[in-house]
């Protein structure tokens, strides 16, 4: 089950390594995202484009706000 | 959007996966740096002032106007224990209402502004409505800060002149 975590942790965790993903659409991220953050929109989300995570790794996701 | 981003990535095997919920609003408006083509564009954030003087519902007006000695033209954001901007009591209400609580003059539920949005929308709107100031809060409501309506001009105009000039 994913974990919800805050600002704090966010910074906690790229610190010691993790992966960061935005999944909001290409455009937005374009124009604004997290420093080090990659980009996969919900909508292209597969085992295709997936395979620009590492595994091994945690990996956080993060769109806009709360919806 | 992210819940179910993560709630997917494990259906696709991964087993450590996080969901910043609060997401990118809650990034900058904390004032940490972003990337991107927009990363150069002053924002409402960026120039907001948090040093800003509050007061309570209850609050009477002449101790509010002690208070706000230092900047008397300023505006007084009226927040609740959890900082929530329950409404704004204008510099010329405090001045002239000694006696009152700020409950009894204040704006209710005034206009307020992400800090994300960008400089020359939030000028053109201040401008269009006559407002002096900008209060900045996060999307619950809590208070930021404020930004007047012509340290907004001043530096939205400096920042298309920059690019211009690029």
């Amino acid at each position: 089950m994913p974990t919800t975590i805050d600002r704090s942790r966010l910074r906690e965790m790229l610190q010691a390594g993790a992966q960061l993903l935005e999944v909001l659409p290409r455009r937005e991220y374009d124009e604004e995202h997290l420093p080090g953050a990659i980009s996969i929109p919900l909508r292209e989300l597969n085992r295709a484009t997936i395979s620009q995570l590492d595994r091994s790794r945690p990996v956080i996701v993060y769109c806009y706000d709360y919806q | 959007m992210s819940p179910r981003a993560a709630w997917r990535l494990e259906s696709l095997g991964f087993t450590s996966v996080f969901d910043y919920a609060p997401g990118k609003l809650d990034w900058v408006s904390a004032g940490l740096p972003v990337e991107g083509t927009a990363a150069g564009i002053p924002n409402l954030g960026a120039v907001a002032r948090r040093d800003v003087q509050t007061c309570r519902l209850n609050d009477q007006l002449s101790d509010v106007k002690a208070r706000l000695a230092s900047d008397p033209t300023a505006p007084c954001p009226v927040v609740n224990d959890h900082r929530i901007v329950l409404g704004l009591v204008r510099s010329d209400a405090i001045k002239a209402n000694g006696a009152k609580t700020a409950e009894e003059v204040m704006i209710s539920g005034p206009v307020t502004f992400r800090p994300n949005v960008a400089l020359e929308e939030v000028d053109r709107y201040l401008t269009d409505h006559k407002i002096g100031y900008a209060v900045v809060t996060t999307p619950e409501g809590e208070l930021i800060g404020l930004a007047s309506a012509d340290q907004v001009h001043r530096l939205d105009a400096e920042s298309l002149a920059n690019r211009a000039s690029n």
